[in-house]
Order: structure tokens, then sequence, then C-alpha cells
């Protein structure tokens, strides 16, 4: 999801532009509304332009943290958030963006996360970086052991882990499992390692996402607290409820560019102004015009309810109701971690999840989608949002991978016909435009669009009647958007039902016909595209967050 | 993030010119098959032309037979992203097995060699069941299998030798294909097999080549196409005279032909073949796509003990007694031989030509430092480091492209 993010930021910054003007300029006045001589800063990071090939994904962005503030920055998906920690934590070393970090009035130069550690930044990160097969006491000091000549002293390392868990709130034995505490004791594992190293300024990427609300309360009270000792946070959370409550200071960003930095102790924030700076652009002629021509429902999902495959207590898709129609294109709506990829895999064979239950009827039959190949016999498939893991087999040829979901089509009695093969995979290249010198490229030396092409044509070729496609421009430049874009209207025009998977809202308001909001497991909200916007399905998303 | 940087995509229209510069793109396929013929160059320039006699060259066929047997199966549950430690305990276990039928209880030959094909098949699935659908790592299965196997031929053997085999059983290894032509001094029917074996090869590539003009996807250089299918069928009817001045084509070398056209053809031109390519190059992609990933494992598997146990009848029949010993570390042998024949630990890469031709490398090295009087001990050093070598080269020439 990490690194999901930082690639997000790599795709809307290529829109970033032309939106600039678009924005309101009232904002940029705030940002230095602050009077900073009397206050006690402890870092500054000045003018980040960070670019990679071709894009800017930070683009001279400001921030300034105050000794013991809680500092929440704010943004949609691929806004740039998790690029500009990856700089403060030294993920891309100094030298690899512009601008300066400027840290207890010292200029810093990191070479890496030790060199950041070391001064005190630490960065917890959404996916916990816990062994679970160890102790707790053995996670905190993993690669920091106490020990004297490489052997180490357990009675020391243990008590130092008691001291440590007091202080954020657990009495748990030292040498307990971590796999055996849940995910909120978990979270404060992860801060208790960040005390052990001395910490003066704690970066939190979603630290309540994936817990309850009594947990969440925990660590926010934590963080509070920790405000008393003078360590700094910077909370990186999409909850804006959380965020009013104990922030101190906000930063919004939007496509890489710093829209407003608002004081919360100066005035009162209310949501909906975040919202509004976190979504505040318009949606140019980016997608391709269409007159939708939807029929009757193909596929209804009644009840569907999948619990997670290493955690059954865990619901992660619960009761959802769908209906896809016929030429319809679908979106649902939400943030990462929502049940999203989640949901469409559990119903394509199965493909995720345990304890499924619910019902799919299609075409107004109830159809068995036990397997994979049941799912896609009646008519089903799932383009994934990950096509190097999930979509393509990258050693092979263009030529190869096509016909991998329909291979009996270009065979006989188990035969393959490479002439068949070859000339389905160069009516492809043709149709949907892969660029490439042949199709005996191999699909690893293609490029995100091209590779995404590819694995679109695999399930074009299977010719399913409906079409779920999970972060279908992840990754891809704005050109390769717009000829996916034209595929997604163009099948949807030949009687397809397609639905898409996406966390760029404008992307969902630009294709689709009707929208599910999603939050958490659960259908939050249902908005026909006429009368969704961007700030609707923000707050349906936040509000329906505890 | 332009879809190709202008350099680039004209790199890549560039169509290779020379077949230099073909064979510096294509090492990593031709490679191998350079490898083989220096290697053999250099033993025959060493060993005083004592290699390529028609004795010691029969001899090599005979001694590598159930190496390469063995190894035809290996590379296709390496492709699959498995691997199999027990293929040498299987081998020691059915000819034990054969022994006992045929010496002890007087069972007919043909009946045997059912029974124990069926029964090596019957072991690969059970060691593939666990490993297909209880996803219990292949190492282990196997590593279980060589110990399991290996004691159950010390058992059925009671710790001894059983032999001699029956004249017929032993024409599997020792026997020669009969002369028709009953001309003198040379095996005329053994050598015209051999031509036309070469003619039949030359029509299939030069239909294939022409096939690609046709559509306009040739891009080997003609000189290369040419000198290509030149030596390797001057190599097929020069090694045929040799065998027929001899006694004539070995009869495993028949078995052996029939098992690498039959599992080249499944691997390159069917669905299961491809699958199983599928499989070990990215086994989530391929289960997304509707490919039955656990019955392939399955099916990979047992098909790899019907093949050990079709090596275990060549190797007791050449033995002509089945001993305990029999097949201890020969698991290795046929995992190097596949590794150095271009397969990729991680699965999805490799080529069953490759695999044999990796086989007749280690053969050759074999055989040739035995005679130049080199000790087993410096033998195993120089094997390991080709093995090493050629995996080096391997991964050097992939992470260059």
């Amino acid at each position: 999801m990490q690194h999901a993010d930082s690639s997000g930021s790599v795709m809307t910054q290529a829109e970033a532009p032309s939106q600039q003007s678009t924005s309101p300029s009232g904002y940029s006045g705030e940002a230095n509304s602050r009077k900073d001589a009397d206050q006690d800063i402890i870092l500054e990071m000045r003018h980040i332009t960070k670019s990679f090939p071709g894009v800017k994904a930070l683009d001279d962005v400001s921030l300034k943290v105050q000794r013991g503030e809680i500092h929440a920055l704010v943004g949609e998906n691929g806004a740039g958030k998790s690029t500009l920690m990856k700089v403060l934590s030294g993920v891309y070393p100094h030298g690899k963006y512009a601008g300066d970090i400027v840290y207890n009035g010292e200029v810093l130069a990191l070479r890496g996360i030790a060199d950041s550690e070391s001064k005190g930044i630490i960065i917890i990160h959404q996916e916990l970086a816990l062994v679970p097969l160890l102790s707790i006491a053995e996670n905190i000091f993993l690669g920091n052991e106490i020990s004297s000549k490489g052997i180490i002293d357990w009675p020391e390392t243990n008590r130092r882990t008691s001291e440590l868990l007091r202080k954020v709130g657990l009495s748990e034995n030292p040498e307990s499992l971590v796999s055996d505490l849940g995910l909120g004791k978990q979270q404060l594992i992860e801060i208790a390692k960040a005390l052990s190293k001395e910490v003066k300024l704690l970066i939190l990427d979603e630290p309540t996402s994936s817990l309850n609300e009594k947990d969440s309360d925990t660590l926010l009270a934590l963080l509070t607290e920790f405000k008393a000792r003078g360590i700094s946070s910077i909370l990186i959370s999409h909850k804006l409820n959380e965020i009013s409550r104990v922030a101190d200071t906000i930063t919004v960003l939007r496509d890489g560019t710093l829209v407003s930095t608002l004081d919360c102790h100066a005035q009162a924030i209310s949501e909906d102004h975040i919202i509004r700076d976190m979504v505040g652009r318009s949606l140019s002629d980016r997608y391709p015009p269409r007159t939708p021509q939807i029929g009757g429902a193909v596929m209804q999902v009644r009840d569907w309810t999948v619990h997670h495959p290493l955690y059954p207590d865990n619901k992660v898709v619960s009761g959802v109701d769908l209906e896809l129609r016929r030429g319809e294109v679908l979106g649902i709506a939400g943030l990462m971690g929502a049940g999203r990829t989640e949901l469409a895999m559990s119903l394509f064979g199965r493909s995720y999840g345990r304890n499924i239950s619910g019902e799919v009827m299609i075409n107004g039959k109830a159809v068995d989608l036990g397997t994979i190949r049941k799912a896609i016999d009646a008519g089903l498939c799932y383009v994934t949002e990950d096509r190097k893991q999930y979509g393509l087999v990258l050693d092979q040829s263009i030529q190869r991978n096509i016909p991998l979901a329909n291979l009996n089509a270009v065979a006989q009695y188990g035969l393959i016909d490479e002439n068949r093969e070859l000339a389905v995979a160069n009516d492809y290249r043709e149709k949907i435009n892969i660029r490439c010198p042949d199709v005996s490229q191999q699909t690893i030396n293609l490029s995100g669009g091209n590779q995404q092409k590819v694995v679109l044509s695999k399930w074009l070729f299977a010719d399913p009647e409906i079409l779920i496609l999970d972060e279908p421009t992840r990754g891809i430049d704005v050109g390769a958007k717009y000829e996916i874009y034209t595929i997604i209207r163009d099948l949807a025009a030949a009687g397809k039902s397609i639905i898409v998977i996406s966390s760029e809202m404008p992307e969902l308001l630009g294709i689709c016909d009707r929208l599910y909001v999603m939050n958490e497991g659960r259908f939050v909200g249902e908005l026909s595209v006429a009368e969704a916007t961007q700030e609707k399905i923000m707050s349906m998303i936040v509000r329906a967050s505890t | 993030m332009n879809d190709e940087t202008p350099e680039t995509a004209g790199a890549l229209k560039a169509k290779p010119k020379t077949s230099m510069h073909f064979i510096r793109t294509h090492l990593r396929e031709y490679g191998i098959l350079i490898a083989l013929i220096v290697i053999m160059a250099f033993f025959q320039f060493m060993t005083g032309g004592i290699l390529l006699k028609p004795v010691n060259l029969t001899n090599l066929i005979l001694q590598n037979s159930y190496i390469i047997i063995m190894a035809v199966g290996m590379l296709l549950v390496i492709v699959a992203g498995h691997i199999d430690l027990s293929v040498g305990s299987v081998l020691g276990f059915i000819g034990a097995l054969a022994a006992v039928m045929i010496v002890e209880y007087d069972i007919n030959y043909v009946v045997t060699a059912i029974v124990c094909l069926a029964a090596g098949a019957a072991i690969g699935a059970m060691q593939g069941y666990w490993i297909a659908y209880f996803k219990i790592p292949a190492f282990i299965v196997t590593l279980a299998g060589m110990l399991v196997f290996k004691g159950l031929t010390l058992w059925l053997l009671a710790g001894q030798s059983i032999g001699p085999f029956p004249k017929n059983f032993q024409l599997i290894s020792s026997g020669f294909i009969p002369d028709l032509f009953k001309a003198e001094g040379i095996n005329l029917f053994s050598l015209s097999l051999g031509v036309l074996t070469a003619s039949i090869l030359i029509i299939l590539s030069a239909r294939s080549r022409m096939h690609q003009q046709r559509i306009g996807i040739v891009d080997e250089p003609f000189a290369f196409f040419f000198a290509k299918n030149a030596i390797i069928a001057f190599a097929i009817i020069y090694l045929s005279y040799l065998l027929a001045a001899f006694r004539g084509l070995p009869n495993v070398l028949i078995i052996m032909a029939f098992l690498i056209s039959v599992y080249t053809f499944i691997a390159s031109k069917t669905t299961i073949g491809r699958r199983i390519y599928a499989i070990g190059g990215n086994e989530k992609a391929a289960k997304l796509s509707g490919i039955n990933t656990e019955r392939l494992t399955f099916l990979t598997f047992a098909n790899m003990g019907m093949l050990a146990a079709l090596a275990g009848l060549v190797f007791a029949a050449r033995l002509n007694t089945a001993t305990p010993k029999a097949g201890f570390a020969f698991e290795l042998d046929v995992i190097a031989a596949v590794f150095i024949g271009g397969a990729s630990m991680s699965g999805g890469v490799g080529t069953i030509i490759g695999a044999v031709v990796g086989a007749f490398i280690m053969g050759v090295m074999n055989n040739g430092m035995s005679i130049l009087g080199i000790g087993i001990d410096w033998q195993q050093v120089i094997k390991g480091l080709v093995l090493l070598a050629a995996v080096i080269f391997d991964v050097y020439n992939k992470n260059k492209a």
C-alpha cells in the first residue's frame, strides 16, 4: 500500500500543471499566516521537490513542525503525503530531491533510514513492521539489541521493555509473542519501539486505519501525552474527525503541491473545509465522451460477507449488496483498505478470503462462483490492481500472456496453434494499441500502460460479460489512461458490464454511470454520477469512519 | 512517463543484422550448445581422439541414458517452480522391485516393466499430492521421499544385490537395434536412421522459417539459420556414422530420442506445457487466469516418478543387477544437468533440449576426465565449478538484459 500510494502520486502529478490554475488562490495566504519568530521549530522542510522520471511527485512543498505539536498531513491517495514522508525519513536520500530539511536548526543530508532514526525521526508505516513470531522484547530491540560482545543481555532487555510498555500504557509480558496481540496493541508496540530509539519526531502513516474506536482513542491519547514530553508527531490520516480532535496544525496536499496550512488554534476548522481543500479541482475533458445505454440487471450480489484469510474473526467485506446492469460502468469508490479489492477477488472464484457467504445471481440465475474457472465460465473476469504480481507472467512474451485465460480457444485437442495465437496477439496489439516492436516482446520490458493493455487483452480474449477492473490506470501516464478509458467506454457500448475500482475520484466521476462508496468493508452510499461530487464521496467516507 | 523513450524504441525496432549480433543477443539459448561442442572438442583433442571412438561414444550414451531420462522429467518439475530430490532413491527402489519380481518371483519382464512404471507414477503422485494440494514445500516432501525409498530399497533387497536379469530384460539398455540392411562392416540401417532424422529436422525448421517469413517475423539471419542447421545435421549424421561403425544405435538411444521429442512437443506445443511454464513464471497470475495449478503440479510430479521408474529399469538392466546403492546421489546429477541447461531456480524458464545438453556436458566431462586418468576427487571439483559457472553465466546474462 505504501508503494502503491507513492506510485499513485506519480500519476496524479502528471495532471497537476493543468489544475494549478483551477485551485482557489485564497489559501496561499494562510500558509504564511503563522508567526514563526516566537515558536520553537523542530522541523522545517523547505521547497521540497521530488521528481520521478517524467513527473513531479512533490512540487515545492514546505512544511514546519513545532516542538511538541501534532501536525496532521492530509490529502487524497496519491497527493504526495507518503513521498514527502519518505524524503523526511531518508528513504529517498539527500540528493535525490531538491530542497532542504532543517531539523533542530541543522540542515540534514540523510543517506537512509538508519540516519534519520539516529536523529530521532521515526516513521511507523501503515503495514506494521513487526516480526510476528518474535517476542515483544525481541521486536522492540531488533537491530538495536542490548548486548556486549554480541551476547544479548536478556534481563536488561526485558526490564527496559517493561518500562517502555508502561509508557505506552501496556502491561504485557515482554516475552509474549507479537502474533498473540491484537492490531491495536501491535501498533502500540511499534510506538514503544520508536520510544526505545529516543524519538523526537514520530511519523505515523494511517495509524488508526485498521484499529477499532477504543484502540484508536488509546493511540491518540498517547500522542497527546507525548506532546507534553516535547515529542512532535506527524499524523497522516483520512479520519478527519480524529484529526480535528487532536491536531494542532493541518497541512493539506493535493497533486504533489501544498494547498493549505491550517492552524487549528487560530480558527475552528470544519471538516468540510478540509475536504474542499483535499479535492478542490475540476474535471476537465480528460475522459472520452460517452452516451450510456444501460439495460437490465446483469449481476446481483446479496449480503456478501468475506472474512480475512488469516484472521477469520475480521470481516473484510460485510453485508454488501450490489447490482450491475447491462452496458453500465459502475464505480466503487473508497480509500485504500476499504475492502474493494477484497470484494472483487472474493467474487472472482473466491480468490481472496475465507468463510465467504452471500449469493450471486447472473442474468437472474443463482450461480456458483466457487472456483476461478467457474467464475470465468460464468462470464466474469477480474483485472488485477497489481499487474506484475497477479496479472502477467513477466518472463513470457505478449503473445504467450494474452491467451492464458482462454488457452483452449487457440488450441485443438490440447495442441496449441501458434499461428492462431500469433494472430490473436497481433489483433489485440492493433485493436487496443499495445506499443511494442512485435508480440514476441517479453512483458517485463513493457511500460506500465502497455503492460496494463496486455492484461486487459488477456481478459478481453476470455470474452467476459462482466469485467471487474481494479485500479485500471494505476501507475500509468495520462495518455495511456485516456486509451484505457476509451476501451472501457467501447466495452460498455458493446453491452458489457463493467465495475471499476479506483482510488482516484475524478476518474470514477469521469467514466462511471453510478457509484458505490465503500468504507471499512461496507457500502456506505450509492450515487448516480450526476449527483456525485468528490466532496459528497469524501464526506460519506469520513462520516462513516469512526 | 512516456510509453517508450525515443532511444529505446529505436533500439527495439532495429532488427539484429548480423549473425554475430544474433548470437550475442541469444547467448542464453545457444551458449549451452556451444559450450558442449567446445567441451567435446577439448576432450577429443586431449584424449587423442578416444572420446569419439565408436565404442566410447556408445558407452557415453549408455552411461548417461538414465540421467537424461530423469532430466526430462526434472525439467518440467523445475520449470513448475519445484524440485524433486527423491529421484535417485526412486530409481534404486524401482530397480530393486523389478529384480524381486523378475528374479525371485519369475514374473514376465513385460508385466514387471508395466507394474514398475505404474509404481513410479504412484510414488510421484503421492509426493505431488502433498506438494500440490497441501502446499508442503517440494524440497521437504521429496527429501522425505529420498530417505523413505532409500530405506525401502534396502528392505526389499534385504541388503543384498539381486541378479542377473534374463537376457530379454537386459536388452533395454545393452541391446542395439537390428540392422535390417545387413551391410558389411557398418550398420547401414542405423546410419540411414541418422540421415533420416537429420533430414526431418531440416525440413521442420525450414518449414517453420518459411512460415515466419510469410508473416514477417523472422529475426534469425539466414547465415545463422543455415550454419545452425548444417552443424546440427552434420553432427547427427556423423554421430550415427560413428555408432554404426560399432554396433549401431543402442535401444536406449531410441527410447531417449522418443522421450526427448515427445516432451519437447508437450513443453512447447501443448496447452499443458504452456500452463506449466505459466505456473512457474507466476503462479498467482496463472491461478487468477483460471489455470488449475494444483492439478498440474500434481501431474508434473507423477510424471517425474514414472520417468524415474523408467530410468530405474534402464539402470538395473545395464548393471544386470539391482544393488542397494543404485541411484545414490543421482538426483544431484539430474538437477545439475537441468540447471546447466539454462533452467531457472525460480521456475518458468528452461527447455528440454537444454536439460539434455546439460546432461551431456556432465557426461562428456565424466567420461573425458576418466579417460585422462583424472581422479574422482578432482572430477567432483571440476564438475562443481562448471555447474557454478553455468548458473553465474545465466544470471549475469539475465541481469544484463
